[in-house]
């Protein structure tokens, strides 16, 4: 599914992946958690290959295609979904028109043929429903004055449509009380089918009470410091990440 | 450097995605009617002979051309370009007949007809837009006879401005000039001295339109010259919508457009003009073009409404304010304009909206979006008259740029002279963000349809308010306006 061999990324000339390695296989759900200013959110803009996010050394590959040689819209439609820590507004343009281009381009490069409006909307209300958004969200300009766990929840109705085969979930949990994060969680999970697999990059580890992951990996100055099962999640949120060196407890503080 | 190689950096992209060649800029080798080039007496004599007109329409070209020769050509607006040789210029081009022509969709220049099939326009509409000699196509034929005699039946009278004056000339000398005097300004004058032709409408009282008029239904007719005239009169309790089609790059290889549009909205009527204008805009570094001057107004009486909406993507210049003067109590002035530019384009344009009588309204909602090296500018006047009580204007003024070597300007002018009218100016100005394109993109849509998409969202307020078909092509209008090669 996906494989990251000796990552290196900068941005602004700066280094922030120093020697990254992850393999991902159909079906897994990895959470990566780690201390502010680690490169969580920078990861996910270098794997779905965000301007100004530069690669000096290493390989990705998602399905065996090589993923740094695409650009962002390539590697969307070969499966790679980003759901976004602030989704940004497009005003004017409605969640529907938007959503509907987009899994119309993906229906493109799998060889299958564009929905028409109903069989759209079919699938865009159920979508809707099960991150219980009311229906005339669709109707709105894309998260177009929407409140934060609105957003969250837009995401994940997008991931639902798209169904892309790599979702990467930046902070997905941010910002959300409690029954906002349950539903973000059910949304999630009831995309889990064996083969989908899952990046869920947090800084918390509530969020991995509802979405159960099968390794947890600690990401630290641009590298994976350590991995484990769930239970390194529950060691970091009682311990915090004092394991790595005074630097990060400050870096915390 | 190894990934994101492919990517270079994104205003670099929308740049390409806007360097976009004009589909139209051929050359059409059709015999035709041309005067030499220069400008007297004489030519305005030999313009009105040639129309067969009564004495008193040259009289009245006359009078304007000896005004125009005592005025100057005004610079104030914020465009720039070389000055206008008005000797230079042919002021009077027609096909000589019909056999000149094309005789089929298979002489038309297969660039202009893909341009057309991008838009969306049906296939006898291509034939009468490209020019063909319809009278030899059977289908095109059925559509206009029966759209002659549906509006026959209502008694609106819809023809070439040159038939009105000779069929109709009690209209024609009593409107004509009426609502832009002969005076107004230079290239009003000029186009009062040399106009060619145009549209003229007259909706009998209290009847509405059975049809959306649109210039499509005449173009066949005639080659509508660049000093084109339209005069539209609304009698009282009337209704007319009016579509003024340049959606399709026009055979024009002249220069300066110099148009006139006049509305006369008697008591209760409505007059809605909507245009969209995709003149060729000239190349990237700003080399030919035209010259979009135009003068467009309308009065409206006690309880009658003038609505404008434009889509403008054309031109090299644009020089254009359509207003309203709202003479009548209640009266209602509308303007909704998109206004696009890219490369080198120029566009100075807004309106103007004349509050005389009581209680009047008037909303402004104006999109300007400008892209590569180009400037566009939102000018408008709200002026409350003395006797302009409880009257009340909305201004909406958006800019929105694309890459970061455009510019947006904004010169709303406000008079007042009435304590009880009310002003409302609100104006933004926002970027295409890079996040925005990139949420785009990372759902899977290439950067084109991106910025497109984001740029019909910004315009969604002024769609809104064109008729349906004329919305969908001008949606599809900006994306190919938009269009490019993405590196």
């Amino acid at each position: 599914m996906l494989s990251i061999k000796n990552l290196h990324a900068s941005v602004e000339e700066k280094n922030i992946i120093k020697g990254l390695n992850l393999d991902v296989k159909p079906g897994e759900v990895h959470a990566i958690m780690g201390p502010n200013g680690a490169g969580k959110s920078t990861l996910g803009y270098v794997l779905s290959g965000r301007d100004g996010y530069e690669v000096s050394e290493g390989d990705v590959t998602l399905n065996g295609k090589d993923l740094l040689d695409l650009d962002v819209e390539e590697r969307a439609r070969e499966g790679l979904f980003l759901a976004f820590q602030y989704p940004v507004e497009i005003p004017g343009v409605s969640n529907m028109e938007f959503m509907k281009e987009s899994v119309n381009a993906m229906r493109e490069q799998r060889g299958e043929e564009a929905l028409s409006a109903a069989e759209f909307l079919k699938k865009a209300k159920e979508a809707c429903k099960q991150v219980q958004l009311p229906l005339d969200f669709l109707k709105r300009g894309v998260n177009e004055g929407f409140s934060g766990g609105e957003k969250k929840r837009n995401e994940i109705m997008q991931m639902i449509l798209l169904e892309p085969s790599l979702c990467i979930l930046d902070e997905s949990d941010s910002g959300l009380d409690v029954d906002a994060l349950q539903v973000v969680a059910n949304g999630v999970n009831s995309q889990r089918d064996g083969k989908r697999s899952f990046i869920v990059v947090t800084h918390y580890q509530r969020l991995l009470d509802y979405i159960k992951p099968d390794f947890v990996h600690i990401l630290a100055d641009g590298k994976i410091v350590k991995s484990g099962d769930a239970s390194l999640a529950h060691e970091v949120e009682k311990e915090g990440y004092a394991f790595l060196g005074k630097a990060y407890e400050e870096a915390e503080a | 450097m190894q990934a994101n190689k492919r990517d270079p950096n994104m205003s670099e992209q929308i740049e390409q995605a806007l360097e976009r060649k004009y589909d139209a800029g051929f050359y059409s080798e059709i015999e035709s009617d041309t005067f030499e080039s220069g400008l007297d007496e004489s030519i305005i004599r030999r313009i009105s002979a040639m129309k067969n007109e009564p004495e008193w329409m040259l009289e009245w070209r006359l009078k304007a051309y000896h005004a125009w020769l005592e005025m100057e050509e005004p610079d104030w607006a914020h465009v720039e370009y070389p000055k206008i040789d008005f000797q230079a210029i042919s002021y009077y081009s027609a096909p000589k007949s019909m056999e000149d022509k094309p005789k089929s969709l298979d002489e038309v220049d297969p660039e202009l007809l893909r341009t057309y099939e991008k838009l969306g326009i049906p296939l006898h509409e291509q034939e009468m837009l490209a020019g063909v000699a319809v009278d030899a196509v059977f289908d095109s034929v059925s559509v206009v006879t029966t759209f002659r005699s549906k509006l026959e039946e209502a008694g609106v009278i819809f023809c070439p401005i040159s038939e009105a004056i000779q069929k109709y000339p009690d209209l024609v000398k009593k409107y004509i000039g009426s609502v832009v005097p002969r005076t107004d300004n230079y290239f009003s004058a000029l186009n009062c001295a040399v106009f060619t032709d145009g549209s003229f409408v007259y909706i009998p009282k209290g009847t509405r339109c059975p049809m959306e008029l649109s210039t499509y239904f005449r173009i066949n007719e005639m080659n509508t010259g660049q000093f084109e005239r339209t005069l539209i009169i609304a009698d009282e309790g009337s209704h007319v919508s009016y579509l003024e089609g340049c959606t399709a790059p026009q055979r024009d290889e002249n220069q300066l457009h110099a148009a006139v549009v006049e509305l006369v909205a008697m008591d209760d009527a409505t007059i809605k003009y909507s245009t969209v204008q995709n003149w060729y805009p000239g190349d990237e570094n700003g080399k030919g073009g035209i010259y979009n001057f135009v003068t467009k107004r309308g009065i409206a009486h006690t309880n009658a409404k003038i609505s404008w909406t434009q889509v403008e993507t054309g031109s090299a210049v644009t020089w254009k304010y359509p207003s309203c003067i709202l003479k009548g109590d209640n009266s209602v002035g509308e303007f909704y304009s998109v206004a696009l530019t890219r490369g080198r384009q120029q566009a100075d344009t807004g309106t103007k909206m004349i509050h005389m009588g009581k209680n009047t309204r008037s909303t402004i909602i104006s999109k300007g979006i400008s892209a590569g090296k180009s400037n566009n500018a939102y000018r408008g006047l709200v002026q409350m008259g003395p006797r302009a009580d409880g009257a009340r204007n909305f201004t909406e003024c958006d800019s929105l740029l694309i890459g970061d070597k455009c510019g947006a300007h904004t010169f709303p002018y406000i008079e007042s002279r009435n304590p009880s009218a009310i002003v409302e100016h609100e104006a933004t100005t926002s970027k295409v963000s890079d996040e925005q394109l990139f949420l785009c993109r990372q759902r899977g849509l290439d950067t084109e349809k991106a910025v497109s998409m984001i740029v019909n969202g910004f315009c969604k307020e002024v769609f809104k308010e064109l008729p349906m078909e004329f919305a969908v092509e001008a949606g599809k209008l900006l994306e190919i306006s938009l269009e490019g090669s993405v590196g």
